[in-house]
């Protein structure tokens, strides 16, 4: 019945540049977030503003990046504004079409979070003659990380995740991009791809593991 | 010094202060009594900028609260409030919820902060629970953390907004030994409260609030002791 014959060895033979590309892909998971919290941070008080335009705009963010497939966002970022004369590469088209995917998920996160958080502690703050940005900055935030931690812990394993759709737009450093071009040199599909597979399995378990770590030594009260 | 001229608030339609006149000197402790809703706690909010007025002006050491150009963090640093609910900040640790402002706002040195906050805590009685978080404290240690966090900024006045009212009633003591130190030590004070008798014992005056207007004010023997208002009468009479 099964008229295939696995052929484990050379996928294991490519094991180090399959780990070297997924290496590439925990980087831009990583670059991705760091720049979605920064913009998913301006974007959740800008769902909360009375200025229209800040509102706007940072409605308009969200409503894209979370209704609308990652893979078309991607595409936007390098093909879109290729065809604008901005050609990003592969790399740079793929990190921020993840950035915006997600800023926008966890702006929404994020003014749940700061929802969650007494008006009363920016009282406090302010009485003790701190402005708006430091009560912000020194009393609102820390408390809002920690309320959206595993959340947000989520959305690091989904930007992940996301990094394999760098093969769309022809990056081929990437876990996916090295697995791709394995597999049209050999025809070793199941191969390969099992193995990405395990390693991708693998470096989601390690992002959330770790995140665990992360919050119980960050969070202690 | 503090003076409040013909001070009227609302909230939307609700007008909460109707012209409220009060003068208090340096070094004086001023009791502030009166039903809910009577606009204490409202006033206070009022002194320090955290609530816009709609009327009158309050000036402290002659700079006007609610002017345009006034620069509310700076005076805000000279004007201690407590809260009834406390408010610690629960993602620092008793000692960090003390040196934050002195640090952050005054720009002292983490050591001198840190020699602030110890004293202030040491003399609020909490010198054995600097490393603590504030969610392993009593309501009553945590009201008093947040005294020595308000004094730590070493201000000219402070304001205290009903902060034993939250309190299981085993605590209030500790909460109000406490006060009464301060008051001992010459710290201004304007002490919004519903414990009369420790009203009578700790003030130089005390005020009555009735509906948004200060309805009598003087010594305590007098206000507390031999009220003239029959409506001063009435509250005394429910509350004693």
């Amino acid at each position: 019945m099964l008229n295939y014959t696995f052929h484990w060895r050379p996928a294991l033979n490519a094991l180090p540049d399959m780990l070297s590309g997924a290496l590439v892909s925990l980087q831009i998971a990583v670059l991705s977030m760091v720049i979605g919290v920064v913009f998913a941070v301006f974007l959740a008080l800008g769902r909360q503003s009375s200025n229209k335009l800040f509102y706007g705009f940072s409605t308009g963010w969200v409503e894209l990046a979370r209704n609308t497939p990652a893979l078309f966002q991607v595409y936007m970022t390098y093909f879109g504004l290729g065809s604008f004369g901005i050609q990003l590469d592969s790399y740079v088209a793929l990190l921020a079409g993840i950035a915006f995917n997600n800023a926008g998920y966890l702006a929404e996160t994020f003014r749940g979070g700061l929802r969650a958080i007494p008006h009363t502690q920016t009282r406090a703050a302010r009485s003790l003659g701190m402005s708006a940005p430091q009560a912000f900055r020194l009393i609102v935030l820390p408390q809002m990380f920690r309320i959206v931690f595993y959340p947000m812990s989520n959305q690091m394993v989904w930007a992940l995740l996301m990094t394999s759709l760098g093969v769309t737009v022809g990056l081929n450093t990437d876990l996916t991009g090295v697995t791709q071009d394995l597999n049209v040199r050999t025809f070793r599909t199941f191969e390969y791809f099992a193995l990405a597979a395990v390693i991708y399995y693998l470096l989601a378990k390690l992002i959330t593991l770790s995140s665990r770590l992360f919050a119980w030594r960050l969070f202690r009260y | 010094m503090i003076e409040l001229k013909d001070v009227r608030k609302s909230f939307g339609s609700l007008e909460v202060l109707k012209g409220v006149t009060l003068t208090v000197q340096k070094g004086e402790v001023l009791s502030v009594i009166g039903g809910s809703g009577s606009g204490k706690s409202t006033m206070l909010m009022c002194i320090n900028g955290l609530e816009p007025i709609q009327g009158g002006q309050i000036l402290v050491d002659g700079i006007d609260v609610h002017a345009r150009g006034t620069d509310l963090n700076k005076l805000r640093q000279r004007i201690g409030i407590v809260f009834q609910q406390w408010n610690a900040f629960p993602h620092l640790t008793v000692l960090e919820n003390v040196m934050l402002a002195p640090r952050k706002v005054l720009g002292k040195s983490k050591r001198e902060a840190e020699e602030i906050a110890v004293r202030q805590l040491t003399h609020v009685g909490l010198g054995e629970k600097l490393k603590v978080y504030p969610s392993k404290l009593s309501g009553g240690q945590q009201q008093r953390m947040a005294i020595a966090r308000a004094l730590a900024m070493q201000p000219d006045y402070m304001l205290f907004d009903e902060v034993t009212s939250a309190l299981d009633p085993q605590l209030v003591g500790e909460v109000l030994d406490t006060l009464k130190m301060l008051s001992e030590e010459g710290m201004t004070m304007i002490l919004v409260t519903h414990e009369i008798r420790f009203a009578r014992d700790v003030s130089d005056r005390v005020a009555f609030f009735h509906k948004g207007l200060i309805h009598e004010i003087g010594a305590p023997e007098q206000v507390i002791g031999n009220p003239q208002k029959p409506e001063t009468i009435e509250f005394l009479k429910s509350v004693l």
